[in-house]
């Protein structure tokens, strides 16, 4: 959920400056995030262990991962586990390829963009989870469910990205591609999808992380099967453990799902200038 | 003339054609589920401005310009603080990592625990969802101050709180701005969520019996005006974004076309 602005960011995002050039780096610094971790594995072995904290309300983490072990040999976890990501990648698939087309669909007529920027700007605020009532309607509890969700919250992100991105295309070579009269498919590609690829990849990135929170967010309100709907089991049947250690799968999977982003956007982008400077400094 | 009328129209021509077909598509359905907009429209004031306003709307807005606030200040101090001490950073920065990359919503059966069901455990959610952009891209912003004006402060021993109001909050708003808004669209999906789950009134509550009444026009009226808060919303925000940082867009104007 980071904005475009950190990590990667297309030109004219902001003011993104260059990352500070290492200075005066002492050998404890690369140890000071796993100190960072470790304090906060031990707080939360100490407080419940020594009364600070209910432990009722939060067990030791020693317990959570005993518990998370117990929970690895069951197949209910794994099943789980597979609807999430299943879930989750077939929404962030779907809103990406139909964002990115209608994106380009949309910035590439002068005519369309104008004519839908203000039903756009209306549609994109509207909070994702006001459809959960019509989507218990139209599926139920099945999947199809969370998918509606997870794929409206990722449309939006990734067709505003990929709008600004061809909105971005240089005059010139614009110009120039008609003046050459290139076919539309062949001025798409070589001409609009190199300059929105930034802009796509920021759209998925940010896709990516909001997909991953709508669909837990179904699991947990709707009951579409996942992890989410087993953390509201865990917490309605007063398996606090359970639900601490699922919580904790939830947030290594956000982890993932961030790291796994960046670094596809990373490659896809191998050749853009952002990512050749920030590997040459 | 022509050209107000023209733009007038490019804005809400589209609009007004999806309403036009939406209440045609719909005009005299017998879908259960579909019913017409108009019987939508009719449902609406009935709905929300009969007692409903006070008892559900207001609370709803109030936990979340509570928590939203919360998130701001505290998102705002601690990136600061953050962004400001390297070794803090280091410090943190995996565990913050962690936690941003947890889905907000999941923490509301942990909240639960601690805090009840009441407007309390509403309001902590809501912090502890929209806490983490606007904390990352303070973090961010404050590490982007320009080293040599960072320098030159140092060099005019500026006193600390000088250098924070004149030199690290207004050169970290920008990106500030960019996390609050993306804190904001998170406060509003975690107020609806928060009362969903558990809840005795609000809007996401109200929304979520009429489903299971089976009164369906009355819920359609409720996710239209979830709906029109969340634009409204963003339009206040982006009004008031636009007041405060007009310096910083007129400067990028002026970059550009120098450029």
């Amino acid at each position: 959920m980071t904005s475009s602005v950190t990590g990667l960011s297309p030109p004219g995002t902001g003011t993104a400056a260059p990352v500070p050039p290492p200075r005066r780096g002492s050998r404890i610094d690369p140890l000071l995030g796993v100190i960072g971790i470790a304090g906060l594995v031990v707080v939360a072995e100490l407080f419940p262990r020594t009364g600070l904290v209910d432990s009722r309300y939060l067990p030791p983490i020693s317990a959570m991962l005993a518990e998370l072990g117990r929970q690895a040999a069951e197949p209910a976890f794994w099943s789980a586990l597979g609807s999430t990501l299943l879930g989750w990648g077939t929404g962030l698939a779907i809103a990406l390829v139909a964002g990115t087309a209608v994106g380009i669909v949309i910035g590439t007529t002068a005519m369309l963009r104008a004519v839908t920027s203000s039903t756009i700007e209306f549609l994109r605020p509207i909070p994702s989870v006001a459809l959960i009532p019509l989507a218990v309607l139209m599926f139920g509890t099945d999947m199809r469910s969370t998918l509606l969700l997870v794929v409206y919250a990722a449309f939006w992100q990734v067709l505003v990205q990929v709008l600004y991105g061809v909105a971005d295309v240089d005059p010139v070579a614009r110009e120039t591609a008609r003046s050459y009269r290139f076919r539309p498919w062949t001025r798409v590609r070589t001409v609009v999808w190199p300059t929105a690829l930034p802009y796509v990849m920021t759209g998925f990135r940010l896709a990516a992380a909001v997909a991953l929170i709508l669909e837990v967010t179904g699991e947990l309100i709707i009951g579409s099967p996942g992890l989410g709907r087993e953390i509201a089991v865990a917490q309605s049947s007063g398996a606090v453990e359970v639900m601490y250690a699922l919580v904790l799968v939830t947030g290594a999977i956000g982890v993932l799902v961030n790291l796994g982003a960046r670094l596809v956007e990373r490659r896809a982008l191998r050749w853009h200038p952002s990512v050749r400077r920030e590997v040459a400094a | 003339m022509t050209g107000a009328l023209r733009s007038t129209l490019r804005v809400l021509g589209l609009p007004l054609v999806l309403v036009a077909i939406w209440w045609i598509a719909t005009a005299g359905s017998s879908n259960f589920y579909w019913p017409s907009l108009q019987s939508i429209l009719t449902a609406f004031p009935g709905t929300w401005f009969e007692g409903r306003f006070g008892q559900d709307v207001l609370p709803s807005m109030g936990r979340l310009l509570v928590g939203y606030t919360l998130a701001l200040v505290i998102g705002i101090g601690a990136g600061i603080a953050i962004g400001s001490f390297r070794r803090l950073r280091l410090l943190l920065e995996p565990a913050l990592e962690f936690f941003r990359a947890l889905p907000p919503p999941i923490l509301v059966p942990i909240i639960i625990l601690f805090a009840g069901i009441g407007d309390g455990m509403k309001v902590v959610v809501i912090v502890s969802g929209a806490l983490w952009p606007v904390l990352l891209n303070t973090v961010e912003g404050v590490r982007g101050v320009d080293e040599v004006q960072r320098d030159t402060a140092r060099v005019y021993r500026l006193r600390p709180l000088t250098r924070l109001r004149r030199l690290i909050l207004p050169a970290a708003s920008p990106q500030i701005a960019a996390g609050a808004r993306q804190s904001l669209s998170i406060a509003i999906i975690l107020m609806v969520i928060s009362e969903m789950f558990a809840a005795s009134n609000g809007l996401g509550f109200t929304i979520v019996q009429f489903q299971r009444q089976f009164a369906i026009p009355e819920m359609w009226s409720g996710i239209i005006l979830l709906g029109l808060i969340g634009v409204l919303l963003s339009m206040i925000f982006r009004l008031v974004e636009s007041r405060a940082l007009a310096w910083y867009d007129g400067a990028r104007r002026a970059d550009r076309e120098k450029g």
